[in-house]
């Protein structure tokens, strides 16, 4: 099979590489976003207890 | 059993135990996704009747599937958050809101992406379609009302009942094309008497699907994580792991 068939989807390459494009989007964004919440609580966490007064031993 | 779900239900240990399984989870995922993808793609024969165009099979049906699976998975959480007031039950059912929101947002426009050319048309009211619109207005309607409640504790319970009353329209999806004269085609994988596709295009299929499951393991725990660590923001154990770092 050459790449042009291959990218051609006999006739129907805008339908499936829409939904494949789409589909791979979805995934990545799942992934950033997740890792993203992740990072920028920790983040904040670590501005909050750095700003807080240190109560004896913790 | 009953030892193992308390460890389980225990913050710190859960947080820790997310930190292993992620990467595991995430890797299998793409085990499992990149070749099943390339197969599903480039090596599975073209459909009698479709030719090349039912190739978005592998990406519709594991994202229509994990819509459902995880629409279950959260209402399970809640129910659980509820009935034995465990906080981090309800940490799940918040992980899993967005990202089954987003899969029934692929199902969707895979959906119509594929009706176009087959069926003519973008996009019918019908019985399959409406109720797959309806899980995702769930969807967005839990992660609203959660938004719109300050206090976690009623927040959790409020979003607990919503998620479970929606679960009635689970089986909806499911059994729709069934029930009515719908114009999606019926499962070709969950029927009985076994599924109606050749190995060569079921493979990929099957190969994407646990796939899809493996992404949510993965995408999932870290959400779940991001969740404990507001929620057990008071305590000693976050704190030490946070200054410590």
């Amino acid at each position: 099979m050459n790449l042009m068939e291959f990218i051609d989807m006999g006739g129907y390459g805008a339908y499936v590489w829409s939904s494949v494009g789409l589909a791979l989007t979805v995934l990545i964004l799942n992934v950033v976003t997740a890792r993203r919440a992740v990072k920028v609580e920790l983040e904040r966490l670590k501005r909050r207890y750095g700003n807080e007064p240190t109560q004896g031993a913790s | 059993m009953w030892t193992w779900f308390h460890k389980l239900s225990s913050p710190p240990h859960f947080y820790r135990l997310s930190g292993t399984m992620i990467p595991w989870f995430g890797w299998v995922a793409a085990a499992l996704i990149i070749p099943s993808l390339y197969a599903g793609l480039a090596l599975a024969p073209a459909d009698y009747q479709q030719g090349d165009g039912f190739r978005i099979i592998y990406v519709h049906v594991p994202s229509a599937m994990l819509s459902l699976f995880v629409y279950m998975f959260m209402a399970t959480a809640a129910a659980i958050g509820m009935i034995w007031r465990m906080k981090l039950a309800h940490a799940v059912a918040v992980a899993c809101a967005p990202i089954g929101a987003s899969f029934t947002f692929l199902a969707l426009a895979t959906g119509s992406i594929w009706g176009k050319p087959m069926w003519g048309t973008w996009w019918a009211w019908d019985a399959r379609l409406t109720a797959e619109l309806i899980l995702l207005f769930l969807y967005l309607g839990y992660m609203g009302l959660r938004a719109a409640i300050d206090d976690t504790n009623r927040a959790d319970r409020a979003s607990a009942i919503l998620a479970l009353v929606g679960v009635v329209n689970v089986p909806i999806v499911h059994y729709s094309v069934t029930w009515w004269n719908s114009l999606h085609q019926a499962s070709t994988l969950l029927k009985k008497g076994g599924p109606s596709i050749p190995p060569d295009m079921a493979i990929p299929l099957y190969g994407m699907i646990l796939g899809f499951l493996c992404f949510f393991g993965a995408v999932s725990l870290t959400r779940v994580k991001r969740e404990v660590l507001v929620r057990e923001q008071n305590s000693k154990w976050v704190k030490e792991m946070v200054t410590s770092k």
